[in-house]
């Protein structure tokens, strides 16, 4: 058992390497090479990159159950050398056939001068390959020390890491609170501090070990002893700091980051909208942009004050119509796909999504919304004389817009009409058999479910102050059916934090945006491997997906016997 | 006059003529069995009574009331349930929640409540795994809970499609002495079956269909004697 696997280990490294290649030529090292972690010491570029023979060393050694010291030490290090080859061999390249970047644009000085530590490419070469095979090393170490000291100190690294990776969000919200002196202390230019990552890491790493060994035990004991009045009154205490949280956040967190929550906010209600129609109805829909546009365009032509405007209503006037419009355009839309399921289904409704772009593009609607000029001069809503303006302030409009989705969306999974969409969901001939009106029961979710992308669009719209038609891409369609999936089918909370994670983290971190799209991909493929019900998963596709390997473990039993 | 009254019903596939003029009668209380051979229009037979096929020429009424005003979907709240065949239950929800979906157009709490004691009383099995997963059931349990959700909708005619079909031969007798209790219990039944076997031992009167066509109908007993039946269909020459 406890035997060197050298083939594993190259194997493994190998991968690893190309991987870390494939980071340095798509030109996401460099990019990202410009966020520091650590100031001046530790950039995102390079997390990234040696980020691969860490974990390559780490995944070496696990499941394997190598106990002996020398065996994991040596095939962590293996790995993590074999991880730099590929690398390693890219920079001779260079070297050999100085032209290389006619082919691969990427591989600029600036990317060498990363990979080489600044010091030429064979001197920097061997460098490379021995950083990366201490780190190796160092990821092997993880399971030869005890865990009681491992756990804290790789949660502590990561922490801190995570830690200086948002250290910007940070910066921004300790900004008003603290005097410039202690932030100067603790925050560098571009990341925190070498310091502050030092007194991280101790406090976090100390922190955990105590937890483990203690805090734990005396918690959860403190938690039984408990009486019934007592949890009663903990949940509704943890409950209202929550809202009062949800409250204040604007002045916590100041304009930009109040504006990327506005926009996940929007998301969320869209999410909650197609959600509606995939989740509960399991009607595959890959248009759904369109209502979006329809709400936003609506928005625009009742209360644009430009040339376009022909209400010039009041923004809550509007909004309502706007809502009832994204609601029948649902219907209409939905009727001729009624007898279609599954990929048919997405097909054509992919195909709906793209008329409506290109007839707001077009030059026949273009007396009305403005062809690819769009709509401007869009107001911005008032209430009780009182403009809303900032992010700040839409903030509170698209608070209590999801708060009104999520409570529409509960109730409706739990009337009759959820029963019907789930067994519609289910299966669709049995559902028929049943007495479940299919027309009725369809329209009314592609309904509902353009009603809430209505809603954010006029929002969007009104926020905006100005409309384009290539606002309303195929990509939209395509990010809120992304971020239900990672969250979890069906699953209110889910739709929340895969907004958080598919729009919230990429705003954060701006570098991401030119690799939205991979960040998917990887994303995507990581969940369908080891989380496929989602983040948050509805406790029915939870127990489906059990079921489902029941059902498989039954199988294979019968076929033993 | 009888529960159920099929008169004179033909029913077409785009061009394939599928019942060429069935009668059929049902009267309250009654098991009446259908039995046919592969093809012969059996499920189309139950899909038109269901409002889920539209005859091209006859009628169907239940109660002397015309059933092809409804819609599929209406028919059900009019006290028509059907077990499509192949059991068709939802195999990810669970057991509890199939039954529920069966009552999802009902709105007395306490109704339901008694129906689903009352299901779990003529399907002990279904009892003991409320919380099981459907998928994850016997070919025997699927089909009790079948029609364990369809009785959630208080039917007064329930339409059974072939509950026999790839059962083992001691599910197939309990399923069938179910369906006994459940006639018992006052509810009509059409039994829709390839086991002529059975289905002749539990149903009082019987129908033979033969390519879209009635080709003879009796008692059960009587039909249990002919000849014809009992080599078509019984395996006795
Ligand atoms: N959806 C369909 N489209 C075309 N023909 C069909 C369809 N369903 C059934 N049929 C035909 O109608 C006839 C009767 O079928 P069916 O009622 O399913 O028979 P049974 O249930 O007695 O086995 C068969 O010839 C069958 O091929
Ligand atoms: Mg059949």
């Amino acid at each position: 058992m406890a035997q060197l696997d050298v083939r594993d280990a190259i194997r493994k490294g190998l991968l690893a390497g190309v991987i870390a290649l494939g980071l340095s030529v798509i030109g996401m090292v460099e990019a990202f090479d410009q966020r520091d972690v650590i100031t001046d010491v530790f950039s995102l570029g390079q997390l990234l990159l040696f980020a691969a023979p860490a974990v390559v060393g780490f995944l070496v050694v696990k499941g394997r159950d190598i106990r002996a010291y020398g065996p994991a030490l040596i095939s962590g290090a293996l790995a993590g050398v074999f991880a730099a080859i590929p690398i390693f061999l890219l920079l001779m390249l260079t070297l050999i056939y100085p032209g290389l970047r006619a082919q691969l644009v990427n591989v600029s000085p600036t990317l060498i001068g990363i990979l080489t530590f600044g010091s030429g490419q064979i001197v920097g070469g061997l460098l490379l390959t021995a950083v990366m095979g201490v780190l190796g090393l160092v990821g092997a170490t993880t399971h030869v020390i005890p865990d009681r000291i491992s756990d804290p100190l790789v949660l502590g690294v990561g922490w801190t890491l995570l830690i200086g990776v948002l250290s910007e969000v940070l910066l921004n919200i300790l900004r008003p609170l603290l005097p410039r002196g202690v932030l100067r202390f603790l925050f560098g230019t571009k990341g925190i501090t070498l310091v502050t990552a030092v007194i991280l890491l101790v406090l976090i790493t100390v922190g955990i070990a105590w937890w483990r060994a203690q805090g734990r035990e005396r918690y959860q004991k403190r938690i039984a002893a408990r009486s019934a009045v007592q949890v009663a009154n903990a949940r509704r205490t943890s409950l209202g700091a929550g809202l009062l949280l949800l409250l204040v956040l604007p002045f916590i967190l100041g304009t930009y980051l109040t504006e990327v929550v506005d926009n996940v906010g929007l998301y969320v209600l869209m999410g909650l909208g197609l959600n509606i129609v995939v989740g509960f109805a399991g009607l595959l829909d890959l248009g759904y942009v369109a209502f979006f546009a329809i709400g936003a365009y609506m928005m625009g032509i009742l209360t644009s004050q430009g040339d376009l405007g022909v209400g010039g209503i009041s923004f809550w006037l509007a909004l309502p119509i706007c809502v009832a419009t994204s609601t029948i355009a649902g219907i209409i839309l939905g009727t001729p796909v009624l007898r279609m399921r599954g990929d048919y289904l997405a097909i054509v409704t992919l195909g709906f999504g793209e008329i409506i772009r290109v007839l707001a593009t077009s030059d026949l609607l273009k007396p009305v919304i403005g062809g690819a000029q769009g709509i401007l001069q869009i107001p911005k809503p008032e209430i009780f004389g009182f403009t809303i303006l900032q992010p700040q302030h839409f903030y509170y409009v698209i608070l209590a817009s999801v708060f009104l989705a999520l409570f529409i969306s509960s109730r409706l999974r739990d009337s009759r009409l959820g029963r019907q969409w789930m067994s519609l969901r289910e299966d669709e001939d049995v559902a028929e058999a049943m007495g479940i009106h299919l027309v009725k029961t369809k329209l009314l979710a592609f309904g509902i479910g353009a009603a809430f992308s209505g809603l954010a669009g006029a929002i969007f719209a009104a926020r905006l102050s100005s409309i384009f038609p290539h606002s309303f891409n195929l990509l939209i369609s395509i990010n809120v059916l992304s971020l239900i999936i990672v969250g979890g089918m069906g699953s209110l909370p889910g739709v929340v934090v895969g907004a958080l994670v598919l729009v919230g983290l990429p705003e954060l971190l701006r570098e991401f945006a030119e690799y939205r799209l991979l960040l998917y991909g990887a994303l995507l493929i990581a969940m369908m491997l080891r989380k496929p019900d989602g983040l948050w998963p509805s406790p029915v596709r939870r127990r489906e997906l059990k079921a489902e390997e029941q059902e498989k473990l039954m199988m294979q039993a019968e076929g033993l016997e | 006059m009888a529960l159920l009254e099929v008169t004179d019903v033909h029913t077409y596939y785009g061009n394939i003529h599928a019942l060429k003029g069935i009668s059929i009668s049902v009267a309250e209380g009654e098991i009446v069995s259908l039995i046919g051979g592969n093809g012969a229009g059996k499920t189309t037979t139950l899909r038109t009574i269901s409002g889920l096929l539209r005859p091209q020429h006859g009628s169907v009424t239940l109660n002397g009331e015309d059933l092809h005003q409804y819609k599929a979907h209406q028919l059900v709240s009019k006290g028509i349930a059907m077990v499509p065949e192949g059991r068709g239950v939802f195999a990810r929800l669970s057991v509890a929640e199939n039954l529920e979906m069966g009552a999802y157009h009902r709105n007395d709490k306490d109704g339901i409540a008694d129906d689903l004691k009352r299901a779990y009383a003529l399907f002990p099995r279904l009892d003991e795994r409320k919380t099981q997963v459907a998928g994850t059931l016997s070919g025997g349990e699927q089909q009790m809970l079948a029609m364990a959700r369809a009785m959630m909708s208080r039917p007064t005619l329930l339409l059974l499609d072939e509950p026999s079909m790839g059962l083992a031969p001691v599910l197939v007798e309990l399923i069938f002495s179910t369906i006994a209790d459940i006639n018992k219990e006052g509810t009509t039944i059409l039994l829709v079956e390839q086991n002529a076997h059975m289905a002749l031992q539990v149903a009082h009167r019987g129908y033979v269909l033969q390519t879209g066509e009635i080709v003879l109908q009796d008692s059960a007993k009587n039909l249990q004697r002919n000849a014809m039946v009992q080599k078509a269909y019984l395996g006795i020459d």
